[in-house]
């Protein structure tokens, strides 16, 4: 069972940081529909993470309020990626495109995992990320070709993002275990499946990949290795529920 | 969420009317004494063009500007449920901006100039977001009682003659139903929860009572100009009478809750049916709405911030082919 949640940790754990970071735009984004934009997104990934929490709490783990809002860093195993801030609106979408690509991917694969009840949340989760994957492709393709400085601030933000996203691809212990099982497909072909997909909405976009030769994947997050970012934010995300934590909110 | 806008008392009332076409006027005034909505293309006199532009525009300011303090809770909000329902409302109210704004844009100013308006000062926003959140417990007490004197509020200019601003109410009340279950609910928890709990409900609404009661406005002189307006049906409900119904409908909620309003002088008179209280500070009242409250400089900073940062990208969205279009009302 070990394999099992350990995958489902790191996807729920993605989805609650991604969200939490999309969270922080409410109020803030370039313009109105922006805002709103970040805000759906955030809400579908909290509740996707809820969801896989909830798979987990029914494979003997804690609830899931517990898990999410009481554990520390070095128990989190979501890709370091997630958990960097979210700078300015280039950085933002560009690492929504290049996560939520990915997730969709992802998704599509576990929505036939032997696995049956993660194939079946996938299968639902699949469907709201189509939305997050047209949003992301509209505003790179957009923003990569608008101005001077829209392509100038793509382009610096995917150099940014690049190595970090690599990172999300960092194998599990589990790797072959889970491919043996027909549980999930594995990270090193969700990998390729990915860079099939980026690279024509990049190209349309008239951004370029990174040189391979520079290629340095950001790994650690799926083994509990974090950046400093991550601790503040699950100290802020806990502030009002470690007043109590057997209190009802 | 929002009170009720904020019109200048020292405004002269007599220019209101003046140059109107007579005739057009009487025919204008007929339709709203029938029940008629005005729609954007219809005549209608410049005051009222100029006063519902104001209002509208106040409200949709208090929108964008309202959820900053709630939305700094949102990072916050303690598991899963309460995070997820923060967002939806933080958003819903962001939405309600976008509604408003389109409403006011038919009326002849972009949203840009509304805007602009809102980060230099030039216009105003409900004044009770100039006050801090201090703790989630103001976050909840804010979504049930802020959002419950909005609704009051609301649903009064909801029957105004403005058709646009009409259906945008009508929509922005349905939502504001669900914020104040959600915020009442929320009360609920805490006022019935641990002590600590209990603790940080009651400070909490002894923080935000004041602002509360600041919310409808001061009363309003009886005055040429507002009469007018009531009559254009702009203007719907006195502040008084909005305080009243605000009073009526909340106080015994909150003494069911075990809770303690921080005004020993707020007590029904069985005689009158009107609620007595302790005047709120008006002079304070004034100080914050002209820009001096608590979190003015703040929130405005963080606005301006916002404005600034996303400069490029409208910019990249700005494309010689792109056109201004006034939004469908």
């Amino acid at each position: 069972m070990n394999h099992i949640k350990e995958l489902l940790y790191k996807m729920a754990d993605d989805l609650l940081i991604i969200g939490h970071r999309n969270s922080e735009w409410t109020g803030l984004g370039p313009i109105l529909e922006e805002d709103i934009a970040f805000s759906s997104m955030a809400q579908d990934k909290i509740g996707q993470s809820q969801a896989i929490f909830q798979l987990l709490h029914e494979l003997g783990e804690q609830e899931p309020d517990t898990v999410a809002f009481t554990r520390n860093a070095n128990q989190f195993h979501n890709a370091v990626f997630t958990e960097l801030p979210n700078g300015d609106y280039a950085f933002s979408t560009m690492r929504h495109f290049l996560y939520d690509v990915a997730d969709q991917l992802r998704f599509e694969m576990l929505a036939n995992s032997s696995y049956e009840p993660l194939a079946k949340v996938s299968r639902k989760v699949k469907g709201e990320l189509k939305y997050h994957v047209f949003h992301a492709n509209t505003w790179i393709t957009k923003l990569g070709a608008a101005t001077e400085e829209s392509h100038a601030r793509m382009q610096t933000a995917l150099n940014e993002c690049w190595n970090y996203a690599l990172g999300m691809f960092e194998a599990s212990e589990f790797e072959q275990q889970l491919i043996s099982e027909k549980i999930f497909e594995g990270e090193a072909e969700l990998k390729q499946r990915w860079l099939g997909a980026i690279s024509p909405i990049l190209t349309k976009a008239t951004l370029t990949i990174p040189d391979e030769s520079t290629w340095q994947p950001h790994t650690g997050g799926r083994k509990g290795i974090h950046t400093e970012h991550l601790q503040p934010l699950l100290d802020e995300m806990s502030e009002v529920f470690k007043i109590d934590p057997t209190a009802e909110w | 969420m929002y009170g009720n806008a904020y019109i200048d008392p020292n405004e002269k009332p007599k220019s209101i009317i003046d140059g109107e076409d007579p005739i057009k006027l009487a025919e204008f005034e007929a339709r709203i004494a029938r029940g008629e909505k005005i729609e954007p293309k219809d005549w209608m006199p410049r005051e009222y063009r100029k006063q519902l532009i104001r209002m509208i525009e106040q409200h949709a300011h208090s929108e964008i500007i309202g959820a900053l303090p709630e939305g700094t809770w949102i990072t916050r909000a303690p598991g899963f449920k309460r995070k997820l329902a923060l967002m939806a409302k933080v958003q819903d109210e962001v939405g309600h901006a976008q509604l408003l704004y389109s409403a006011a844009e038919t009326l002849g100013k972009s949203r840009e100039a509304m805007i602009n308006d809102l980060i230099t000062g030039k216009s105003k926003y409900s004044n009770v977001f100039n006050y801090p959140a201090f703790t989630w417990a103001d976050a909840c007490v804010i979504a049930w009682l802020i959002d419950a004197g909005a609704i009051i509020n609301q649903v009064a200019n909801a029957k105004g003659s403005y058709g646009p601003y009409c259906r945008a109410l009508d929509r922005i009340c349905t939502e504001e139903s669900f914020h104040l279950k959600y915020g009442h609910d929320n009360v609920v928890t805490l006022a019935t929860g641990t002590p600590t709990q209990r603790k940080m409900v009651q400070e909490a609404l002894n923080r935000w009572w004041p602002p509360i009661m600041h919310f409808f406005g001061p009363s309003d002189k009886i005055s040429n100009h507002t009469e007018i307006l009531m009559r254009w049906k702009v203007k719907m409900a006195t502040n008084d009478d909005m305080r009243q119904q605000f009073l009526n409908m909340y106080v015994p909620k909150i003494w069911d809750l075990g809770l303690t309003v921080p005004d020993a002088n707020l007590k029904k008179n069985e005689e009158t049916g009107k609620w007595e209280y302790t005047e709120p500070d008006w002079d304070e009242f004034k100080r914050v709405i002209n820009g001096d409250g608590p979190c003015n400089a703040e929130r405005l900073a963080v606005r301006r911030n916002a404005e600034e940062r996303g400069r490029w990208v409208r910019e990249a969205l700005n494309t010689a082919q792109s056109k201004y279009v006034v939004p469908l009302a």
